[in-house]
């Protein structure tokens, strides 16, 4: 039996990655040899595929085809390191345009939904008009739609203007695919903004709009950040809509869609397909990493995209 | 601003028009200039290609601004009777126009075709005749079915285990860290690294995929005991049944972290009263963790299983850049894209849309209302 000497209270948590409650407080059990185990185990399952291709992005051609990444970890010196590989990746295909096609791809299609969400949140939130409450309801309702749903007709209506491999076209796509869950998060913030600090606005002689820009816009940072790592994540890493709605022609392809034509072409030059997976995964990696605090707040809340 | 005079308004509408032409002639010229071919010859291909991303940015964000701008500025210039009654439809229409040309009426132009795509005399479940007695469908159908049962249960299962026991060590947030990683990388490039790990190489060469290395090495011992009578290595991409497990184990690769955080956060938030009263009543940790924690944290492990569900239901990266969709892994979104693309047939390719939107629905309904009850974004 455990003997309890000092019964704090755990602090509520703000993000699983803050830890606020002291540790190994008195009475606690210990974790067990067994726990650890399963811990780092766990931990290795879900670290090492992905270092073992960051390593073997390192190693070249020769080394990559006949050895496991584990014996130039085993051996670092006898290995023959290289950037070679990404050199290669970077200046022969079609990797480098992608890189700069994903960024045109998903800056916008991160900026345009967001603030076309904010302004319809602030608007069922703060303002009153005619069919408020259907309108807000058929938006969040949509969420339950896959997006699959709309691949047909929409391409069908896509080739007839020809927005078809079109950057305009795939802004569009996303923030409509995007806008429901945006609307969803932005408004359970803005709604709940203090109603004084609009009265005092008014008062003062602001417009909904500058209220809006002035008020409301800056108060929701937050909000904003979380949807907007959200949204880049899902557009930086999709492959469906980019594959429907924009193509595989080497002007317009994202990084998803030239990573899975090299896994296509040259599936066994494992040396370059490793360093062309890494030069996709980095920006996200880091943005995950700056905004972790963010990305799991909307994570929370974001659960329910169709 | 609200009293306007007749003499005032008359310059403020010329000057909001102005506003409008300019925005919109902007736009127009810069998308022009964006996809005119002869725009950017000369250049080196490395800084054209900066130049219009540049550019193509800046109308993006921009563009979606002044749009909203210049809207405003006419409204201003009106009426202020009438500025008041369309002021809420600025903020809230162009929403609801995006969505009505993206989800609203392709979701209802998916399920007429469906039922109306269909060859003369046929009728109108012709579509749907056709998918369920066709074995290609029936073997999609299962497949999904093996992974809605399979990938949610294991994700969820190693989410709550983790992040059960990783409370109670001390590296947490680091070991959290690593878990959660996969969050951020895509489908393709998870396709990527775990083709890498499941690389096949024929018996007696040097094994690179780190599986078959393992699975070679323990063979090893296998027989040296006598346990088996050879090893052979395995290609789990193309190797009948076992690729469809080892695809549904990238899937919960990817979804564990997204269990892990969401379960760890409800655990976190389980009143310490609780689990202080039963471990002074002599409860163990386990005893704890299954007879205390489980039981507070039923919603959010219901949103976790149902949100993976969704997730597992329309898989279709995974499977398209590993296996194509070949040796038997198809599922009902692989077929999809092929009856759209390789097939042009439309018909079937909205029925299927059409058979995922109905597995979905219900596990959608079953979590909004269950994140409704938390109160979790709404």
């Amino acid at each position: 039996m455990t003997v309890v000497a000092d019964t704090e209270t755990a602090a509520q948590v703000e993000t699983p990655f803050k830890k606020p409650r002291k540790r190994r407080k008195d009475g606690t059990e210990r974790a067990g040899w067994l726990v650890r185990l399963t811990v780092l185990l766990i931990v290795l399952m879900w670290t090492l595929p992905t270092m073992g291709l960051l390593i073997n992005s390192f190693r070249d051609s020769v080394d990559s085809s006949s050895t496991g990444w584990w014996t130039s970890v085993l051996n670092p010196f006898a290995t023959e390191w290289t950037m070679g590989n990404y050199a290669t990746v970077l200046t022969t295909g079609g990797l480098f345009d992608a890189l700069i096609n994903s960024l045109i791809v998903t800056i916008p299609a991160t900026v345009i939904p967001i603030t076309l969400a904010a302004f319809a949140a602030y608007g069922f939130a703060w303002l009153r008009f005619r069919g408020r409450g259907l309108l807000f309801g058929v938006l969040v309702g949509l969420l339950v739609v896959p997006l699959q749903l709309s691949l047909v007709p929409l391409l069908q209506v896509y080739q007839g203007t020809g927005l078809t491999g079109s950057f305009v076209g795939i802004w569009l796509a996303h923030t409509g695919f995007g806008l429901p869950l945006a609307v969803f998060i932005l408004y359970g913030f803005i709604s709940q903004l203090p109603k004084d600090l609009f009265e005092s606005a008014f008062i003062d002689g602001a417009s909904p709009f500058t209220a809006f820009t002035k008020l409301v816009l800056p108060l929701s940072v937050p909000a904003l950040a979380s949807f907007a790592i959200f949204q880049f994540l899902w557009v930086w890493n999709d492959f469906l809509v980019a594959l429907v709605f924009l193509g595989t022609s080497s002007d317009v392809a994202v990084l998803t869609i030239e990573l899975a034509s090299i896994v296509g072409s040259r599936g066994e030059a494992y040396h370059l397909l490793t360093a062309a997976a890494f030069v996709s995964m980095v920006i996200p990696l880091v943005v995950f990493l700056a905004l972790q605090r963010y990305f799991v707040r909307g994570l929370l809340a974001g659960s329910v995209k169709g | 601003m609200q009293a306007m005079t007749s003499e005032q308004m008359g310059p403020k509408i010329i000057r909001s028009l102005l506003v409008v032409v300019i925005t919109f002639a902007a736009l127009w010229f810069g998308l022009g200039f964006l996809s005119d071919p002869v725009a950017f010859q000369g250049m080196p291909p490395t800084v054209s290609k900066l130049i219009q991303a540049a550019i193509a940015i800046i109308l993006g964000v921009a563009g979606i601004w002044a749009l909203f701008y210049a809207g405003n500025s006419i409204i201003e210039a009106l009426p202020a009777r009438a500025t008041d009654l369309l002021r809420p439809y600025l903020f809230v229409l162009p929403a609801i126009a995006v969505v009505g040309l993206y989800l609203i009426y392709p979701t209802v132009g998916t399920v007429v075709t469906s039922f109306t795509d269909v060859p003369e005399g046929e009728g109108f479940f012709y579509n749907y005749e056709q998918a369920f007695t066709s074995p290609e469908v029936i073997l999609n159908l299962r497949n999904n079915l093996i992974w809605l049962i399979i990938a949610p249960a294991i994700a969820v299962v190693i989410g709550l285990i983790f992040a059960g026991m990783v409370d109670r060590i001390r590296l947490e947030s680091l070991a959290k860290s690593f878990v959660f990683m996969p969050l951020a990388i895509s489908f393709v490039g998870a396709a990527v690294i775990w083709k890498f790990v499941y690389a096949w190489k024929p018996e007696g060469q040097e094994q690179i995929g780190i599986l078959n290395a393992i699975w070679v090495w323990i063979g090893g011992f296998l027989v040296d005991w006598g346990i088996l009578a050879e090893v052979e290595p395995i290609a789990w991409l193309q190797a009948i049944p076992i690729n469809t497990f080892a695809l549904i184990a990238i899937m919960v690769w990817l979804q564990v972290g997204f269990a892990m955080v969401v379960l760890s956060a409800a655990i976190k938030g389980v009143p310490s009263e609780l689990t202080e009263a039963a471990r002074i009543d002599g409860a163990s940790e386990r005893q704890i963790f299954f007879r205390i924690t489980i039981p507070s944290i039923k919603g959010s492990l219901l949103v976790v299983y149902t949100t993976i569900a969704i997730a597992v239901l329309k898989v279709f990266d995974i499977i398209f850049v590993t296996t194509g969709g070949n040796f038997d892994t198809s599922v009902v979104a692989v077929r999809m894209y092929q009856e759209m693309f390789r097939f042009r047939n439309f018909g079937q390719a909205t029925t299927m849309a059409v058979i995922l939107l109905v597995a979905v629905i219900p596990i959608m309904v079953v979590n909004i209302r269950n994140l409704r009850r938390q109160g979790i974004g709404a």
